[in-house]
């Protein structure tokens, strides 16, 4: 128990996706204008690396390795992923028409977004059990969430903050990446494996 | 061999994952355009026709089906950066056939040179003309919204515009724009 | 636990968050008494001084009214009434520039006054209790009493709350630096102060009774304390000095240590507040029947030689104040009027004081630089410190509210709670970056309600319009229904074969009969119209002789000025007809209607009239508009004709033919016609006359010269006297004014004539078109005649609608 509680915090805090394995940037920088959309990409984005996480895990032992066709992988759980993403986005579309605007092009995007095939793909590095990949795929799933929720409200902040005029835009909202980027590195220490 | 069976694989599980979107899309089938309602509620309603459709409601459909945001003349600026981020597309300046002047107006019938011809009420897209055939007509202020159509059908050119006087009620604070007399 | 009272009784009390302590100079006036009031030259009284609507103003200028009277009646609770100050002329009422930060002018009523002072007849009443509590309010009511300490709510409104009441707040904290108008009052006045309190008591029943007042008033506290010895349910609550403690909801804190939540009046907490200087009024009114006329007000600040404060009649223009107060004109200056922290500076020195003036203020330059000299003080980027924070007696963000009142984020404003902000300007106050943060919560609370006004209007808008559709599409359905209906009736009729239905058929027939009629009469026209303009074309060619002839006419017809450019144009007018004609040789047949065509179009309103003729949507209007047209036209022709005969022996022989109509129609009028119709007609006819004199050099005329004369032309119709000429020559004036009267000329005319000669036309009509027949020369002159009458016609076609009766009849008749 205290293995699976470990590797939860370890990805969200310690090993997170976003500020320091580097993973899923590009929503990262690309919905967090609004917190609004923010926790929407985020729910969005859980829901997605979660079930990719399981169905991959599922697909790959059950399907993929018994008839020796490990060499599939990558090409199955591309497939995996944008069915779970084309499913997420019906859904999305149908509860919330809002949402689905506001998530534009990156609801899509999340297909090629790299944190979840990243997450799948390091389940299979990793020799991730089946609970083991559920927890991993949520893990990184919550801690792209808080990094992402947190940039946005500081984004929002920054949007009517007198910001030299050098900095305006993306320059500033890279900074400030790096700088919480710089702060997640602190949890390193927090666990160690 | 594994050959057929990699591609046998992957044919099944595109066929079952196929099967599988096919089910969401009809189960999660969105019915009406919810958008073009949330557009509607911020344009500003004058019902002018200045953006080439008939009214606020057939514009923002049409927005909502592609056409560009830029076309609200009276809602200005505020407006356009409003559709803009219900939108997710960047802001447009003002469409440049349009005037740029949106300031406040309502329309004024000059009574004593009304002949009565009812050609403004029918113009009227929100009724605020009152008056009969050979009776005078008059606007309600209140209800006016300023779009300027009943200016042109009228005949004897009675209709003016006139912008809404800034008053203590509505004024905005702009202390740079007060005539400061000297005192010495 | 301790009960509020026993808190107070031993002297703890709360604290509201932060708040801060201005440099007091309340020592510049406290110690000096109020110096009486005096009567200006001239009263400026605005008719709005409170929060609410503005009264009905019942008085008129040059009314004499006595002081005291009554200048404004109330109809909504939320109005007050204004009095006249001192008794005097009402000299205007005019918009001036009222005491507001924006400086723009609202309705005031201007007062001279007679400096007799004399007082309007009052009712005095020494003892209170004997009136019931309505006439107590009443008394409030009429004496135009609002909030005295800065707001300006109507009191009576506030008073007559029927919650039940804990605590009856008085405020006397007056925490601005500068202010003493209510320590003053306190210190002199307290035993009529404590009269307001008595019938504030009466009236409200509160359980306790607290004044609120810093404590760095010894002398008021004083002679509170003297006054109120012998109550013991009104406790003196001596509190600390700290700015803002006398807003509203942070003394409330302080003495009962009750927040006020936000959005909700301490009315429903309970508690109702009063300002001192109100109380005064109060009794005043109730007790002396004086009204609201006069008031304290401080006139402080270093650029007076002797600041004090003054009584000062309500509309007294702070200069005049100021003046009484030694102060240095001369010098680059500006005036505050309110304390320096809430205050806002003034355009210029003849604003007047309102009810809720409590100070006038003149800082020299180093005290408070003026806005908007150079030296002022120049805001600068947010250091993030948090002071404003710090100080804010609200308990908001002041410095994340700039940022969204920068950024206009109207939503995120209101989760910050903007509303909830009092304007003390403290925040502004303690700012190390001078950035004048009240100012922008002032520009965005400004904004935000014009957007939920505009809100408001806009979805009001989408309901008409809505409901508009709806309605269109009812009516058009309903139409569609008609129709079908009436058709279905007419066709049952029609198989019946009784009588009525042959009599129907045989109108179908008369009116087919009709329509081809008039294209017989429409292509005739065309014919002649070709032959008018060759035969123009000679008679002016041939000489100059029949140009001077026409030149004279036209001198009678129109103004002389324009006659002499016809002849210096003449030679012009020919070439461009020829190569006129020449461009319409392939359509020649056409050339006419063009013509009338051009004429019609040179009035402005008739063109819009015509093209909308031509519009769907006005079907039913231009069929009887065509209508009219014809039947003007056959009216007027005939009448040129008549006239040309009678008054204008010059007529050509062209109109011989005429002239036996108009013998025809000259009998039939007198026997149908009152006299004033026929004189109406006979003048209207004389016109025409000139109209058909000038007719040779219109035709000439094609180009924008034509427009001019026509228009005269029209003129002289509008005039319709005999010395139309002259009169003529003297009109320029505006189109619009032109257009309006040629229009309602001709209507009248028209209107008068029409009905009454349905008859006549018939015949007239016949006749026209047999004359036309005849002789080409005729037909030419009555072409002229009938397109200057279409003309004529056509202005009278934007009255088609007004017309439309007494066409259908000639149509039928016809």
């Amino acid at each position: 128990m205290t293995d699976y509680l470990l590797l939860l915090v370890g990805t969200v805090l310690v090993n997170n996706f976003v500020l320091v394995k580097f993973l899923g940037l590009c929503p990262f920088m690309g919905v967090s204008s609004r917190t609004e959309t923010a926790i929407g990409m985020s729910f969005a984005t859980t829901f997605v690396m979660t079930l990719a996480s399981l169905l991959s895990y599922i697909v790959n032992s059950y399907i993929l390795a018994p008839l020796g066709l490990e060499y599939l992988t990558t090409m199955t759980f591309i497939l995996v992923i944008a069915v779970v993403v084309q499913f997420t986005e019906m859904v999305v579309h149908k509860t919330s028409a809002n949402l689905y605007r506001l998530l534009g092009i990156f609801l899509p995007l999340i297909t090629t977004n790299c944190a979840v095939l990243g997450v799948a793909l390091l389940n299979l590095y990793e020799q991730h059990n089946f609970f083991e990949s559920i927890i991993y795929g949520f893990g990184a799933a919550v801690g792209f969430s808080l990094v992402l929720i947190m940039f946005s409200a500081m984004r929002e902040k920054l949007a009517n903050a007198d910001v030299p005029a050098p900095f305006k835009g993306s320059a500033i909202a890279m900074i400030t990446a790096g700088l919480m980027s710089l702060a997640f590195m602190g949890f390193t220490g927090l666990v160690k494996f | 061999m594994s050959t057929i069976i990699a591609i046998l694989v992957l044919g099944i599980l595109a066929a079952l994952f196929g099967a599988l979107l096919g089910f969401a899309s009809v189960r999660f089938k969105v019915q009406g355009d919810p958008l073009a309602e949330q557009l509607d509620a911020l344009l500003p309603q004058t019902q002018c026709g200045q953006c080439g459709y008939p009214g606020c409601k057939p514009y923002a459909e049409a927005v909502a089906n592609g056409e560009a945001i830029n076309k609200c003349a009276p809602g200005g600026e505020d407006t356009i950066k409003k559709i803009a981020e219900l939108m997710g597309v960047e802001v447009q300046p003002l469409d440049e056939n349009h005037e740029a002047d949106n300031s406040p107006k309502v329309a004024f019938i000059i009574e004593e040179d009304c002949i009565g011809c009812t050609k403004c009420i029918q113009a009227c897209p929100v009724d605020a003309i009152i008056g009969t055939t050979k009776q005078m007509h008059t606007i309600i202020t209140d209800e006016c919204t300023g779009c300027d159509l009943c200016v042109a059908p009228c005949p004897v050119d009675c209709i003016e515009m006139i912008s809404v006087a800034t008053t203590t009620q509505n004024w905005q604070w702009d202390l740079d724009s007060i005539p400061v007399v000297k005192i010495d | 636990m301790e009960s509020v009272i026993e808190r107070i009784k031993r002297g703890s009390f709360s604290q509201f968050h932060g708040g801060i302590h201005p440099p007091e100079q309340k020592f510049l006036t406290c110690s000096k008494p109020i110096a009486s009031a005096q009567i200006p030259e001239q009263l400026i009284i605005p008719i709005r001084q409170h929060i609410g609507q503005a009264g009905n103003v019942i008085v008129k200028v040059g009314d004499k009214v006595l002081k005291g009277q009554i200048l404004s009646d109330c109809d909504s609770p939320m109005s007050v009434p204004i009095h006249a100050p001192t008794s005097g002329t009402i000299t205007a009422i005019k918009s001036m520039a009222i005491p507001h930060p924006s400086g723009l002018s609202e309705a005031c009523i201007i007062l001279t006054p007679d400096d007799e002072d004399t007082w309007k007849q009052r009712h005095i009443c020494p003892d209170f209790h004997l009136l019931s509590k309505t006439q107590i309010l009443e008394k409030i009511a009429n004496a135009g009493i609002s909030g005295m300490g800065g707001a300006g709510f109507p009191t009576q409104v506030k008073v007559s709350t029927l919650t039940k009441i804990n605590y009856l707040i008085i405020n006397a904290a007056e925490c601005e630096p500068y202010i003493t108008a209510d320590d003053l009052l306190l210190q002199e006045h307290s035993p009529t102060i404590l009269d307001g309190i008595k019938i504030l008591d009466h009236l409200l029943t509160p359980k306790n009774i607290l004044i609120g007042i810093e404590e760095n008033k010894a002398k008021a506290i004083a002679a509170l304390k003297k006054a109120t010895a012998d109550i013991d349910h009104i406790d003196i609550c001596v509190i600390p000095t700290k700015y803002p403690s006398g807003g509203e909801k942070q003394l409330i804190q302080i003495l009962t240590g009750q927040e006020v939540p936000s959005g909700v009046l301490p009315s429903s907490l309970g508690i109702v507040m009063q300002n001192v200087a109100t109380c005064f009024a109060i009794a005043d009114a109730v007790i002396n029947d004086t009204p609201l006329i006069k008031r304290v007000v401080t006139v402080s600040g270093q650029a007076l030689e002797k600041p004090q404060n003054i009584w000062a009649l309500i509309g007294t223009p702070v200069g005049f104040l100021t003046s009484q107060c030694g102060y240095n004109n001369s010098q680059n200056r500006h005036l505050i009027m309110g304390g320096p922290m809430m205050g806002f500076s003034l355009p210029h020195d003849q604003i007047p004081v309102i009810k809720t003036t409590n100070c006038i203020l003149a800082p020299s330059e180093i005290e408070i630089a003026s806005p908007f000299s150079s030296t002022s003080s120049k805001e600068v980027e947010c250091i993030r410190c948090g002071q404003c924070a710090d100080v804010c007696p609200a308990q908001l963000l002041p410095q994340e509210l700039q940022w969204s009142a920068k950024a206009k984020d109207q939503a995120q404003l209101e989760k910050l709670n903007l509303f909830d902000c009092i304007e003390c300007g403290a925040c502004a106050y303690v700012c190390p970056s001078q950035i004048p943060l009240v100012h922008y919560y002032r520009v965005a609370k400004a904004e935000i309600r014009q957007q939920k006004l505009l809100d408001i209007k806009a979805e009001k808008a989408k309901v008409r319009f809505e409901a508009r559709k709806q309605r269109l599409e009812r009516e058009k359905v309903a139409r569609v229904e008609k129709h079908k209906k009436a058709a279905e009736a007419r066709k049952a009729r029609m198989n019946t074969g009784t009588s009525a239905a042959k009599s129907e058929k045989s109108a179908v027939a008369d009116a087919l009969a009709r329509v081809k009629a008039k294209k017989a009469q429409a292509s005739i026209k065309q014919n002649t119209a070709e032959i008018s303009i060759t035969s123009t074309l000679e008679m002016t060619a041939e000489s100059v002789a029949p140009a001077d002839d026409s030149k004279s006419q036209v001198a009678n017809a129109i103004a002389r000025a324009k006659a002499k450019k016809i002849v210096q144009k003449n030679q012009a007018q020919i070439e461009s007809l020829d190569t006129l004609q020449n461009n319409e040789s392939p359509s020649s047949s056409q050339a006419a209607p063009v013509v009338i065509d051009k004429k019609a179009k040179l009035d402005l309103a008739i063109t819009k009239k015509t093209a909308n003729e031509n519009t769907p949507q006005a079907e039913t209007i231009s069929d009887s508009a065509n209508a009219q047209v014809d039947a003007t036209t056959k009216v007027v022709s005939p009448e040129v004709v008549n006239l040309a005969s009678v008054s204008d022996e010059k007529a050509t022989q062209a109109l011989n033919k005429k002239a036996k109509v108009a013998a025809a129609i000259a009998k039939a009028k007198a026997k149908a016609k009152t006299k004033t119709t026929a004189s109406l007609a006979a003048e209207t006819a004389f016109d025409s006359s000139q109209l058909s004199t000038t007719s040779p050099n219109i035709d000439v005329m094609q180009d924008s010269n034509t427009a001019a004369q026509v228009k005269n032309v029209a003129e002289a119709i509008a005039k319709k006297t005999p010395s139309g000429p002259q009169m003529v020559s003297n009109i320029d004036t505006a189109d619009r004014d032109q257009k309006t009267k040629i229009a309602a000329a001709a209507e009248k005319a028209k209107a008068k004539e029409l009905p009454l000669k349905s008859q006549q036309i018939s015949n007239s009509t016949s006749s026209s078109i047999k004359s036309e027949q005849d002789s080409m020369r005729a037909t030419q002159a009555d072409i002229a005649a009938i397109k200057k009458a279409h003309v004529a016609a056509v202005v009278a076609k934007a009255k088609a609608k007004k017309l439309a009766a007494s066409s259908n009849k000639l149509t039928t008749s016809e």
